[in-house]
Formats: C-alpha cells, structure tokens, sequence
C-alpha cells in the first residue's frame, strides 16, 4: 500500500515544492495539501484543502484522509510577514491542533515532520560555537518567532514523548538562500545590500533551497526519529557572504541599531527584523554530525548556497522572472484530476 | 605576504613548499570543520572558528617587535608542549590590559608552528572591532563544548587562563599571587577531551601595567569586568598609557604536561578529584613563580 501524506502549508514556498517533490515518489498514494491561500506551484495529483490560518479543522481531514504521514512545513519564521498574534496563531495554535488531530485515538498518523528553523537557539555571545540538537538556548527568547517556534518544538517533543508508536522527526533547518526562497537575507541581498552592524562580523551558515526540500523527501523517506539540524558545510562571515552576493556592505552603528535602520526599513530599502538583529552581531552555528549519521547530507555548502543565489539573482536582474507566475484555477484543478475526459497514464492512477 | 594574497585554497599547497612554510601550514583549510576539502565559492580564509591565518600572520608581524624587542620574551621548557595532538595551555594571567596571552600565542606559533586558539570570556564578543580581531587573531569564547571541539575533535594547542578576569584585575600589591582558579571547569574539560594540561608560568606581565587603583561601581556602569587606574595612565596619560606597557623582561616557563588518568567522554567527573587536580596545578605555577622570583635580579632586564 503506497503512502498517504497530509502537508500543511501547502500554498507557501516550501509546502508547494515539498509537494512537487513528494508526487515524483511513486510510493506515495496521495497527498492532502492544506494552506490558506491558494497554492503557488503547479501541481498534479496533490489534493487541495482550503484551511483557516489555525487549521481547527485538522482533526477531521486527518479522520477523513487516514493519511499515516504529516508533513509540517507551514512555520511561519520571518517576524516582518505577518502581526505577532498572527504568527502566535500560525505557529503555536495551528501546531496544537495537527498535534491534537494526529494524536487523537484511533489516529492513522504514524510520522510527522517538522519543518523548524535554527531560530530556536538564538544568538547570544554566550552562545557555544557550534549548537547540537541538545544544547539549550544560553537566553530565553525574546522575539516572537522564536518564542513561538521554542513553544512549537516543545509540544513537539511533548506529542513525540506521548505517543512512542509516531515517528517524529524535527529539522531545524539554518538560513536558506537560493534562487527562488524570499528570506530577509535574500531581500536585502537581492536589493544588493548586506546590513551589517559596524565592527561586527559575525560567521553564519547557510543551506540552498534544493537541499531543504531534498532534507524534508529524505526525512518523510528514512524517516529519522528526532530533532536534526541541517546546514551546509561551513561557516562564512558577513562580510564574505556580501562579498560572493555582490551586495554593498550597510553598516548600521553598533549602538541603537534598531532605532538606526527604521527609516530605511520603514521605505522599504532594508529587512531587518529583530530576529536577524542579533544574528548580525553574533552569529549562530549548527554542528550537523547527526543528520550525517542518519544519512544526509546537503549538496552545496554554505558558500555554495550563497553563490547559488548569487547566480539566481544575476540572471533575474538581466532577464527578469522567468517563469510565468502559475495561478491556482479551482475549477481547472478539480476538472484535471476528476473528469473522465482526462486522459490519464495506465501507472496507478490515485484517484479521490 | 602578498604573495600569498591567492584567494583560493589550491595555491596553498604550492606557497607552503616555496618559503612560508611554517606559518602556511599552520592551520588546516577553512572548512575542515565542515567537511569538504576544498570550497571553491569560499573568497577569505576564515576558518569555523572566526580565525584566519592571513590575519594572523599579520598580528605576527606587527607583533614580533614587542615579543623580541619590548619584553625580549624567553622561554624555558619549550618542548614540553606537544608537537601534535590537542592540549590545553594553562598560566597566570596579569597586567591591566593582559600581554601575556598574545605574547604565548606569537611564541608558540612562531617557535613550534602550531596554531594556538585563545579562550577567553564571551565578553569580548559583546565589543565591536575588539570582537573582529580578537576573532581573527584566534581568539574563541571560552565555552565548554568549544574548548571540546577544539581539543578533542580537532587536536589543537588552546590557551587558557584559569584566573579569569581575577588575575588582570588584580592590584599591584597582589602580583603574583595566584587568584582561585575558578571552580576547576579547565581540568574536566582536559579531562573529557582526554589531553593533557600544561602549565606555563608567567613573570614580567604584573609589572608591564601594574593597577594602583581600581572601580568596580564605574565598571558595572560601563559594563566592563574592570576599570583600573594603571602606574602608565598615570605616567603616560589616559590614551597612551592603555595601551602602552613598560618595557618589562618576560620569562615563560614551561612545566611538565599534566596527564589525567580518567576515562575521556564522561558527563561529569567527580567534582572533589577535579578541585584537587585544579588545586595541585595552580599550588605548582605558584612555586614555580616564586623560583623565577628568587631568581630575577632586574625587572626589566629579566
């Protein structure tokens, strides 16, 4: 019997080239997409489900599904895309209810995959050099990504604690660059500048966009029971992350440095929301041995993901987007996948 | 130097052969922590620690005249330290603005060709362009697990100051005499690295920049560990005399490696055996200063 998969975040980036990864795996029956919007990707056989932001509804689509895998990519992890109680309802509450619905009796669920983010360390100059998954946080969170995502692996690990028969595994995946992902980094740097704060100049660690959906395939496949953090090789400084990108270095005073960049943030020249505030004075390393261990490992390193979207950006600025941005049709989708008159392959067909 | 200014890795190979060779391979390649050997998109040669080697050579060189010149720095028992493998450098620590630590550092590099990475507190990282350089130069915050890494997974020289911040801050009526060595973390952590501890006693650093006069309510003000007044700001004004030491003669000595005959990798080690281990060390460079002491006929000709 081939696998059911329910994804959440289904019409974000990540849910949308999760899904397009997951549908080449002819092990996989079906796959349940749920999002608020509608999806940005064009996809075959994923099935669509509209949700509210805080998906109060899981427990029936889990019921109705069977589906035996969750795949939990819709964390929201950028402070400036939505307003805190927002966040707070996306994060927090959308993950208690998929826990709540997975975990209920009789449930088909037997993986879930988290999709988290190295956010829950933080950055503090008491911070070790490198993190492993079970190092604590050296400060409590202060920002809300973070206080929401520490309050998301928390259950998390409460759920996995509760339930021995589900095989759950968390990716706390370090900043993502490449071609197509909108990250603060990516914006700033697309804009061809790098905020720096003056006299700093910090290492951090990046992975390219290819490799996280490749990470959340390999996850959903071996299905690796624990908190994994994912990386590519190395460490770069601020400085030379400007330097491959070909952004101009923004030196922000070291002092107030909030107060500082407002204006520009505020004309929309600059990202800098406070999550990346410390990370720009301090830095943040995640030792990646276990997910070695488990058998992954990312193809570009951190340089790499930084030239990678280096490329992407130099090719965009001369040529501009080049694919024609898909728009989600309902009617066309649900026409596609159920009307007889569609010619389908002989290969098992998943029907709805 | 520039020469070497190749901002790929390939050439490395090449300049160690021709003349740099000791200071060229002092360190492995910037990723070797990560992994791959090489990393084309790589454009400096700052390793996972922060270091880079181009700057270190740099530190050196303008560094050399104060180690062979200003304090004529001389060793005794250099080949006590370990050629290869991890080990984990204690000494006493003094003056207002330490010069021991880089004087340790630029000796070891330049005599043996080891790199030697510089714990010290987090604090450091709290400053802008202190915390760059200091960086570059070698220097890590002094964390546990980083310590670990560095001497058990890597197999480097790290250096170490079990006083703290105790011994710089110390008054000049205090010199030489040995602050607690905190609650004995860098024997547990040379005992789960499995390396061993050398000792290195320290003479001429107390009187480089000896503190007549210390506040603490200003320094909890300015958020720094102290804020002394030192014999040079008085004799050389606010500005040039933090930075300026006195021309004292620095003698290091070398003693015999401390090995700790435990199994590596624990958790905790019982606290009572590690406070003595500390203990025995620190009771050790004590007698052993007080030898150099006896000994000294000059402070500034040693």
């Amino acid at each position: 019997m081939g696998r059911r998969i329910l994804l959440t975040g289904l019409d974000t980036f990540w849910g949308g080239r999760v899904a397009a990864a997951l549908e080449r795996d002819p092990e996989v029956e079906v796959i349940v997409g749920m999002g608020t919007g509608t999806p940005s990707v064009e996809l075959e056989r994923t099935e669509f489900v509209r949700a509210g932001n805080s998906y109060s509804l899981f427990s029936r689509v889990v019921r109705a599904t069977r589906v035996d895998t969750v795949v939990h990519t819709f964390l929201v992890l950028d402070s400036s895309a939505m307003s805190g109680r927002a966040l707070h309802e996306t994060n927090v509450i959308g993950t208690m209810n998929l826990l709540a619905a997975a975990g209920a009796p009789g449930s088909s669920v037997r993986q879930i995959v988290v999709k988290s983010s190295s956010l829950v360390y933080g950055s503090h100059p008491s911070d070790p050099a490198w993190f492993s998954e079970e190092s604590p946080r050296t400060r409590s969170a202060r920002n809300r990504v973070e206080r929401s995502l520490c309050e998301v692996e928390g259950y998390v690990s409460d759920f996995a604690e509760d339930n021995p028969g589900v095989r759950v595994t968390v990716l706390r995946f370090a900043n993502v660059l490449g071609a197509d992902i909108d990250t603060p980094i990516s914006r700033n740097l697309a804009r061809g500048l790098m905020p720096c704060v003056a006299g700093f100049d910090p290492l951090l660690q990046f992975l390219e966009e290819d490799d996280v959906v490749r990470c959340v395939e390999f996850a959903v496949r071996a299905a690796p029971p624990g908190v994994f953090n994912v990386a590519g090789d190395g460490k770069l400084p601020v400085t030379e992350v400007a330097s491959i990108a070909g952004a101009r270095r923004l030196l922000l005073p070291p002092v107030l440095t909030a107060r500082a960049a407002a204006p520009l943030v505020r004309l929309g020249l600059l990202s800098l929301p406070t999550e990346l505030q410390d990370l720009l004075r301090y830095g943040r390393g995640i030792d990646t041995s276990r997910l070695a261990e488990a058998g992954f490992r990312p193809q570009l390193s951190s340089a790499g993901a930084v030239q990678r979207f280096a490329e992407a950006n130099r090719l965009r600025r001369s040529v501009g987007d080049q694919l024609p941005r898909y728009r989600y049709e309902p009617d066309v989708e649900a026409f596609l996948r159920r009307s007889p008159a569609v010619v389908r392959d002989a290969e098992p067909a998943p029907e709805g | 130097m520039a020469r070497n200014d190749n901002r790929g890795r390939p050439d490395r190979a090449l300049t160690a052969g021709l003349e740099d060779e000791r200071t060229a391979a002092l360190v492995a390649l910037p990723s070797s922590a990560g992994g791959t050997d090489s990393d084309a998109a790589r454009r400096s040669d700052v390793d996972a620690w922060g270091r880079s080697e181009r700057a270190r050579r740099l530190i050196r060189r303008l560094g050399a005249p104060a180690y062979e010149r200003w304090f004529r720095v001389e060793w005794d028992g250099l080949g006590k330290i370990p050629r290869a493998g991890g080990a984990l450098i204690v000494a006493n620590h003094a003056g207002a603005i330490p010069a021991d630590a880089p004087m340790i550092m630029h000796g070891i590099e330049e005599e043996l060709g080891r790199p030697v990475y510089g714990l010290a507190d987090n604090w450091f990282r709290t400053l802008p362009v202190a915390s760059t350089i200091w960086s570059r130069g070698g220097g890590v915050a002094a964390h546990p697990d980083n310590a670990h890494r560095l001497l058990h997974d890597e197999g480097q020289l790290a250096l170490v100051f079990p006083e703290g911040t105790k011994g710089p801050s110390k008054h000049v009526s205090d010199r030489y005499r040995l602050r607690r060595f905190g609650r004995g973390g860098f024997v547990e952590t040379a005992m789960r690295a499995g390396v061993p501890v050398v000792p290195i006693a320290v003479v001429g650093a107390e009187e480089s920049m000896p503190i007549l006069y210390k506040s603490s309510s200003l320094a909890r003000l300015l958020h720094v560990p102290y804020l002394p007044v030192t014999l040079n700001h008085v004799l050389f004004g606010p500005v040039l005399g933090t930075v300026l030491h006195f021309p004292v003669k620095f003698r290091f000595r070398v003693l015999d490696p401390v090995r700790f005959e435990v199994e590596p990798g624990l958790g905790r080690y019982p606290r009572g055996r590690v406070i003595d281990e500390a203990e025995a060390i620190r009771q050790r460079l004590q007698e052993n200063l007080y030898e150099m002491l006896a000994a000294r006929r000059s402070i500034l000709f040693g």
